[in-house]
């Protein structure tokens, strides 16, 4: 049995509009250190403001309501995400939990090249490092999503979608964090693209052992590459199992219509005919 | 044999679009197309703009020696024809070879004699007044840029704090007329506090010099102008800029600088008042341009000598020279500022430079 990377404890994020609308409802799961955790849910059922507020990057009128967040940390030091301040925060983002974004059209600042976007996280994180070794490091990073060390001076805009998510994953990568939330990373790339870049993911977990919450509405795929499953709807965590149990045996009424809404290729309508 | 060729593939693939097969390294290419293409539209309206000059005047019912004869009745037949041969306005000659003349004068740098200054060159009397203008409207058009877009940024970028308060009291006091905003000012620092001088760029008697005295007249004399002209031109800097960084705060990039734990000064900055700024430059340029012209109501209200009011006695004077003169002035800086915002943007916009080429 694996430990534990981060604890998740009744959960809660209200929108305080009115009337507000509470998008995550008490959510409570734990994420095992080297594991892929899906999380999968429809459109609004509040899977990416789940995501954003473990790292508290959630804007007003968002509010964290309730329960708490803690991360175990490598070194055997636990972290309590809500209490620390906001310099501390500000040092925990990307260090230990890193994120690829839904939009990687918009997701690259457009006016600065993609390795000085790169190099300023080296900046900001490793304030030691010397300008030549973060332009290395930066390169080194474009090599192993193999977009190319070349590319160092290009602008996002030159680059193709597929290119600019993969910067994105480096960028994400860059400190070696620990867990690195996927917030729909292949959604607006076509099936190819994906492919190419879900099998690029899944061969740098194996060789920097992260551990990922792999966000997206396509329960298909997560059946395919996920340890685990978590449905989530109107804010709840529906069920949460094994792929291979949510696939063969799931509980809830929910994940048999979400399970059964996706066609399959021989006709028959739905993955899991009962 | 008539068949059609079959065509050869066209081999500069490296030229056609914009996915280059090896990236360039280094610097990117010189886009000469681009620039060519400029320099042409450019010269094509400095052309314009010089011919629009020559006709406009020659289109107007009187002229200017018409003018002077009626404020120096003693002036014989004789000489106003020589006056009329001295400013080129003989009118036996053909419209197209005065044109032709014109020109020729213009490219030798000769814009003709003024008759409201005595019958001094044009150049002499433009180039005295200009540093007065460029110097005073130029330091409080980039001050108050300066000021409008850095406080623009901030206030954005803490929306809803009480920051945005000041939004409305800058509007409120870029819409105040600026004549009357001007008397205010004087009325009240000048007359009743008695803290700065009431017009003039410097004090009756004094000579233009480089020496201390004289720069402190200088500053004295133009801080009441420019701070009124700052004060009302303020709002419209800091609005557009606070609305830029609105829209540039809810991008993704700005939400991912701040998931990558970049301190909000840098976010601020370098990621979303750097992209804000952009359409700020645009307008910045083209104030640029209007700061030799579009001053004349403060150079009237502080009687300031600038090409303004230059602009205005030589229009009522019907000084045809000079009237020529301060516009072809007027029309050279409007296309730097635009050939300087064409730079700027291309140098902090990389997209342009990409597209254009």
């Amino acid at each position: 049995m694996r430990d534990a990377l981060l604890t998740v404890r009744d959960f809660s994020v209200t929108y305080d509009v009115d009337p507000p609308v509470e998008a995550v409802k008490d959510v409570t799961l734990e994420l095992r250190r080297g594991e892929i955790l899906g999380l999968a849910g429809e459109s609004g059922c509040g899977k990416t403001t789940l995501a954003y507020g473990l790292q508290r990057l959630l804007k007003a009128p968002a509010v964290i309501t309730g329960g708490s967040v803690v991360f175990h940390d490598r070194s055997g030091e636990d972290v309590d995400v809500a209490r620390l301040d906001a310099e501390q925060m500000r040092r925990f983002r990307w260090d230990k939990i890193s994120m690829v974004f839904q939009g990687a059209m918009n997701a690259l600042n457009p006016v600065a090249p993609i390795g000085a976007q790169l190099e300023d996280v080296f900046e900001v994180h490793r304030p030691g490092m010397s300008r030549a070794e973060r332009r290395e490091a930066a390169a080194e990073l474009l090599d192993i999503v193999k977009v190319g060390r070349q590319r160092l001076r290009s602008f996002p805009h030159e680059l193709s979608g597929g290119m600019r998510q993969r910067v994105m994953i480096a960028m994400a990568l860059a400190l070696r964090p620990q867990l690195m939330v996927m917030d729909e990373p292949t959604t607006a790339l076509d099936v190819l693209v994906q492919r190419e870049i879900l099998r690029q993911i899944s061969q740098l977990r194996h060789e920097f052992g992260f551990t990922v919450v792999f966000i997206t509405h396509d329960l298909p795929l997560l059946l395919e590459i996920s340890d685990r499953i978590a449905i989530m709807r109107a804010g709840e965590i529906v069920e949460l199992d094994t792929a291979e149990r949510i696939w063969t045996n799931p509980q809830d009424e929910y994940t048999k219509t979400l399970l059964s809404s996706f066609p399959r290729l021989t006709g028959d309508r739905g993955v899991v005919v009962r | 044999m008539t068949a059609v060729q079959p065509q050869p593939p066209v081999q500069d693939g490296v030229e056609v679009g914009t996915t280059a097969t090896t990236a360039v390294k280094g610097h990117s290419r010189v886009p000469w197309r681009f620039l060519t293409g400029r320099a042409a539209f450019y010269l094509f309206t400095l052309w314009a703009a010089i011919t629009i000059n020559f006709f406009l005047p020659r289109m107007m019912k009187g002229d200017a020696v018409d003018q002077y004869l009626s404020r120096n009745r003693n002036v014989s037949p004789e000489a106003a024809d020589a006056l009329r041969a001295l400013l080129g306005l003989d009118t036996d000659k053909s419209l197209l070879q005065q044109y032709v003349d014109y020109w020729a004068l213009l490219l030798r740098g000769d814009l003709g004699v003024s008759l409201l200054h005595g019958l001094r060159p044009v150049t002499e009397v433009i180039s005295q007044a200009l540093p007065w203008t460029v110097g005073l409207v130029g330091f409080a058009t980039v001050v108050s840029f300066a000021i409008g877009t850095i406080g623009g940024a901030v206030v954005g970028w803490r929306r809803g704090s009480r920051l945005d308060g000041l939004i409305p009291v800058t509007t409120f006091l870029s819409t105040i007329p600026y004549f009357w905003l001007g008397l205010l000012a004087i009325a009240l620092f000048s007359v009743n506090l008695g803290w700065f001088p009431i017009g003039k760029a410097y004090g009756v008697g004094m000579t233009p010099q480089w020496s201390a005295e004289f720069i402190g007249q200088v500053i004295h004399h133009g801080t009441l102008p420019a701070a009124t002209i700052v004060i009302a031109s303020l709002g419209g800097w800091m609005l557009g800029m606070r609305n830029m960084m609105l829209t540039v705060l809810d991008e993704d990039y700005v939400m991912v600088a701040q998931a990558k734990g970049m301190p909000n000064r840098r976010v601020l900055w370098r990621y979303a008042a750097r992209n804000a700024v952009l359409p700020q430059i645009q307008s910045f340029a083209l104030s640029i341009g209007f700061i030799v012209g579009g001053t004349i109501v403060m150079e009237m209200v502080f009687s300031y000598p600038g090409v303004g009011k230059l602009l205005l006695d030589a229009t009522n004077a019907k000084d045809y020279a000079l009237m020529q003169g301060v516009f072809l002035v007027i029309t050279l800086s409007v296309l730097v500022a635009n050939i300087l915002a064409d730079v700027a943007y291309a140098f902090l916009d990389p997209r342009t430079r990409q597209t254009e080429a």
